[in-house]
């Protein structure tokens, strides 16, 4: 077999050598610095982008506690406006109520006068009616003329027994 | 018809002088055009995995991570962290052999693997660094590895002859591995192709679909024994560095 003939031995030694030296340089110096170096960077890269995402996550957080603090805080604000808005309308409601109630009783009071004058001026006339129907009647049917005073006298009392 | 053994001559390229005896150590032979070209493939291979060293990688570059990450995840499971010193020295070791084996599988090449004065040469490396690792970091307490702590020191006659005689067996057994493989497939792929031959047309179709077969299985066993013999290099490492 050409594996144990020794007279190849030195050739071979000799280049394994060259060679292996030569790949090693050539791994060492060249391929696993820059494979080295592609996958610390991809390393990397995976890091920052895991970093950035969870900075991103704390950020939109934040951005959703303020967002909901602004709009509790919006919330209360807008129910006490509606609060003083409601207060102040019942205010003026109230005052407009007690101005109205106060001027209709004025009008009743003064259409109450009125009623009452109209009566008693009312009242007045049919007394003089009734005292010159009186007359009329007692003229025709008696042929007697009473004197005014009379006949006032017995209307008043009639008006007085039928009130 | 040639002999199957003819494929493992190492013949000069380039013509030297030499009166019958040994050829000069600098002759270029095929055998030197081989471990070359194994070099050349495996620049070509790297400078094609790192040109543009993008965040996504293309076809190459995948392939050189994998390969960066198989060997490095190799050394930190066998070896540990401090194995990563060797990283360099055991990827160029991987490299070479499963090139060297690849390179062999092709019609007409040289396979230098298959040579015992290359994987002698390798494993007695192998051999003698991991020794002086081991010395360098432990000192005397290094001769323990021939007799473990807790053994009875009655059993220590027969012990330690065993524990010396595999520690010393082990350059033989990782290159006469390497060496017997790659030889003992390419005889056989020899063989089973001459009976293609001989055979004919019709009588050679059974051993062509054997040699298609074998041929796969070369393949595998080309890049198993360079895993082989990568791995018992950490395995080695970690003996010298970690001691068990």
């Amino acid at each position: 077999m050409p594996q144990f003939d020794p007279t190849t031995f030195a050739s071979q030694l000799f280049w394994l050598a060259v060679t292996f030296v030569l790949l090693f340089i050539v791994v060492s110096r060249f391929a696993i610095p820059r494979l080295g170096e592609v996958l610390e960077q991809r390393q990397k890269l995976i890091a920052d982008d895991l970093d950035r995402a969870h900075q991103l996550k704390a950020e939109t957080e934040d951005a959703i506690r303020s967002y909901e603090k602004a709009l509790a805080e919006a919330r209360a604000k807008a129910h006490d406006v509606l609060r003083v808005a409601q207060d102040e309308m019942a205010k003026a409601a109230d005052e407009r109520n007690k101005a109205v109630n106060a001027a209709l009783a004025e009008q009743i009071k003064q259409g109450e006068a009125r009623i009452g004058k109209a009566r008693d001026e009312a009242l007045a006339s049919v007394r003089d009616i009734a005292g010159g129907a009186a007359v009329a009647a007692v003229s025709r049917l008696a042929g007697l003329s009473p004197d005014e005073a009379t006949v006032q006298a017995a209307v008043s009392g009639v008006m007085k027994e039928s009130a | 018809m040639a002999s199957p053994v003819e494929q493992f001559a190492v013949k000069p390229i380039i013509p030297v002088a030499h009166e019958g005896g040994a050829l000069p150590f600098y002759t270029f032979t095929n055998s030197s055009a081989a471990m070359v070209a194994a070099v050349l493939v495996a620049t070509v291979f790297f400078w094609l995995a790192t040109r543009k060293r993008a965040v996504v990688p293309g076809r190459w570059q995948a392939v050189g991570e994998v390969l960066f990450d198989f060997i490095a995840n190799m050394i930190r499971d066998n070896v540990g962290k401090e194995g990563m010193k060797y990283f360099p020295f055991v990827f160029t070791l991987f490299v070479f052999v499963f090139i060297g084996n690849m390179l062999g599988m092709l019609p007409y090449s040289f396979t230098f693997t298959s040579h015992i004065a290359v994987t002698a040469a390798m494993a007695v490396l192998i051999f003698v660094g991991v020794t002086i690792i081991g010395f360098a970091r432990h000192g005397f307490h290094y001769l323990h590895m021939f007799f473990p702590h807790g053994a009875p020191l009655a059993t220590a006659p027969i012990l330690i002859p065993i524990e010396l005689i595999s520690y010393l067996s082990r350059p033989f057994s990782l290159s006469v591995r390497l060496f017997a493989n790659m030889t003992v497939g390419h005889i056989m792929l020899k063989v089973l192709a001459g009976f293609v031959v001989s055979l004919g047309v019709v009588g050679g179709i059974v051993p062509f679909a054997v040699v298609s077969g074998i041929t796969v299985l070369e393949f595998f066993i080309g890049a198993l024994q360079a895993y082989v013999f990568t791995i018992l290099t950490c395995i080695y490492l970690n003996d010298a560095i970690n001691m068990h």
